[in-house]
């Protein structure tokens, strides 16, 4: 293991963070925020209880989610995608590196920045609403489940897309609309049977609901069934990720 | 080859010059057919030696950064195999990599990061521990030093050139690849950038360097490769072909057709045209001179009268395009 070498990656990669401040922690902050005012405050007064917790706070989960998803996969795909345009890869595949650290590495860093954002969410959120977590430590482990997960397919879009164009399309064309109709601001029985059926068939919709049970301990489905999802997701992307490493995949020519 | 080893080999200077050649990379039998089809390396195979300068030479597209960016595992050889340092930089990947440091030819940069920053990244890439000292060294001898807080993309060419061969050097390499580290560099960097090379090859690094200047061989090379649609067309001691180049042909247009050579200047060996109407006298400009004289005086006393003379050197330039000219 050259571990001096991915400590290189991914302290390049929280630096790249720091200097992109504002896009990569203080937007998603605000953007939130303005979702907490909205339906939150504004819509949410008007709502009932759900499963006995309040409107505001039955969101914090499914929002924390929404960003936890979209940024690892946004901060994955870049990461990589950018070396790869500007041409600067040619250090990473001249190094002493195998294709597991490079993909640990800018995974980890992504996680690791998502993982940030969804604390700092949160910390947000309890500035809103009360807040009470009622098992603390799964709430970690499903946020740091996604966090790899989604930023393993992050890594996998960046390396796919020749183009910028092709690193929005993902993003844009599947994981936000999966996570708007993934019950981040509803539950899955809130919709006619047809919906509830269909919804099944969206995998956000363990995710969010397993977070959500750790935060209110209350699920659309099994928390089992939510943590065998997580993991199938994390076994599929790893196996993607494994078959790119063998292939060499668009990274050596 | 552990950390020790390597800086043990660094630390004796010049050492691997006087040494028996010791092949430091071999390459045997390098196919490279790109995904597009495009055969780009024709079973290319060329030992460097350690502690050598080569120069690579060759027309656009004749594959040269394909070579290279194979041995420095950019790209992935169809066929044949590659060794650094006696490890194959397949299954050797690492400790093959280790070894080499590349300039490659565009100036491709992180615009954003700092002079500092790359250049430490660089060297953690390798695995090697942080050494402030020695990239501070690294960057007051690439005249960086004044820039180190700089943004990449607020240096000109030549600095952010000065700065991909640092970045190159920043975990202390023991070969070095320069991918045209001369193109659009003005003559005082040029300059520069082959004193550097000199200093490095004193401390024991092994040079391979591509270029379209034959002036740039001819100054810097110990070795000259010639390379042409993907094969690898000549491999010559610069000195051997500076021995070429050192050549001379003296042509004399005779006033009357010399039917035959006499006997008198035989010693001369001199080529008679197809029509006896001029002789051509070849000779060294190295020395074993006074042959011009010595030859006028014996065609006077021989009572061979010229009415025009011409003397031609052929250089590598001329050797070179010859030679690539045949490929085409
Ligand atoms: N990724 C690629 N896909 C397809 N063909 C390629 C690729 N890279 C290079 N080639 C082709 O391979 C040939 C050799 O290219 P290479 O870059 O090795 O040449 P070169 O000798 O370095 O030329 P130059 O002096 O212009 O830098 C060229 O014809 C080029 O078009
Ligand atoms: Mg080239």
């Amino acid at each position: 293991m050259n571990l001096p070498a991915m400590r290189a990656i991914y302290l390049f990669e929280m630096a790249r963070t720091r200097r992109t401040l504002l896009q990569s922690i203080v937007s998603p902050v605000i953007s939130t925020s303005l979702y907490f005012v909205v339906f939150g405050a504004a819509i949410g007064s008007r709502i009932d209880e759900i499963d006995g917790v309040s409107y505001g706070a039955f969101i914090v989960p499914g929002l924390i989610m929404l960003s936890v998803l979209t940024q690892s996969v946004a901060n994955a795909s870049f990461g990589i995608f950018f070396p790869r345009f500007t041409g600067t890869i040619y250090e990473l595949l001249s190094a002493p590196l195998s294709y597991l650290e490079i993909a640990a590495s800018y995974v980890g860093a992504a996680a690791t920045k998502s993982i940030i954002l969804g604390l700092i969410i949160l910390a947000t959120a309890a500035l809103f609403v009360p807040l009470r977590i009622e098992h603390p430590l799964w709430m970690l482990l499903f946020l740091l489940l996604t966090a790899l997960s989604f930023s393993l397919l992050g890594f996998i879009i960046g390396i796919w897309a020749d183009n910028f164009e092709k690193l929005q399309l993902v993003p844009m064309l599947v994981i936000t609309p999966l996570t708007f109709l993934g019950g981040s601001f509803y539950s899955i029985s809130m919709l006619p049977p047809i919906w509830q059926t269909v919804s099944l068939f969206n995998p956000v919709v363990y995710l969010v609901s397993g977070f959500r049970w750790s935060f209110h301990g209350v699920a659309d489905v099994s928390v089992a069934v939510s943590l065998a999802m997580t993991l199938a997701f994390l076994a599929i992307f790893l196996a993607i990720v494994s078959w790119i490493f063998r292939t060499g995949y668009r990274l050596r020519s | 080859m552990t950390r020790n080893d390597q800086q043990g080999a660094r630390r004796r200077p010049g050492s691997a010059i006087a040494a028996p050649m010791q092949t430091i990379i071999a390459v045997s039998g390098l196919c490279k057919t790109y995904a597009s089809g495009f055969q780009a390396l024709k079973s290319v195979s060329l030992d460097i030696h350690q502690g050598e300068i080569f120069a690579l030479l060759g027309p656009n597209g004749a594959g040269k950064t394909t070579l290279i960016s194979i041995i420095c595992g950019i790209v992935q050889a169809t066929s044949g195999s590659v060794r650094v340092g006696g490890h194959d930089i397949v299954a050797g990947y690492r400790a093959a990599r280790s070894l080499i440091g590349l300039v490659p030819q565009e100036l491709t940069t992180d615009a954003f990061e700092s002079v500092w920053a790359t250049v430490s990244f660089s060297r953690g890439l390798f695995g090697r521990r942080e050494s402030p000292q020695y990239l501070e060294k690294l960057l007051r001898d690439l005249s960086l030093w004044e820039r180190r807080e700089s943004r990449i993309r607020t240096l000109s060419g030549g600095m952010k050139r000065r700065l991909l061969i640092a970045k190159a050097l920043s975990h202390e390499p023991q070969v070095l690849f320069l991918d045209e580290p001369t193109a659009g560099v003005d003559v005082n960097l040029r300059r520069d950038m082959w004193q550097l090379v000199r200093t490095l090859q004193a401390s024991g690094v092994t040079i391979i360097l591509t270029t379209h200047y034959i002036d740039e061989a001819e100054e810097m090379a110990d070795r000259i490769g010639v390379i042409s649609k993907g094969e690898l067309i000549l491999v010559e001691e610069k000195a051997e072909l500076m021995r070429q180049l050192g050549r001379k042909r003296l042509t004399l247009q005779l006033q009357q057709p010399l039917p035959a050579i006499p006997p008198a200047l035989a010693a001369h060996r001199l080529e008679r045209s197809h029509d006896g109407s001029e002789i051509t006298y070849t000779y060294d400009t190295q020395g074993e001179g006074g042959g011009i004289l010595a030859l006028l005086e014996d065609l006077s006393a021989a009572g061979i009268a010229f009415r025009d003379l011409q003397t031609t050197q052929s250089s590598l330039e001329e050797i070179f395009v010859d030679l690539v000219k045949d490929e085409r």
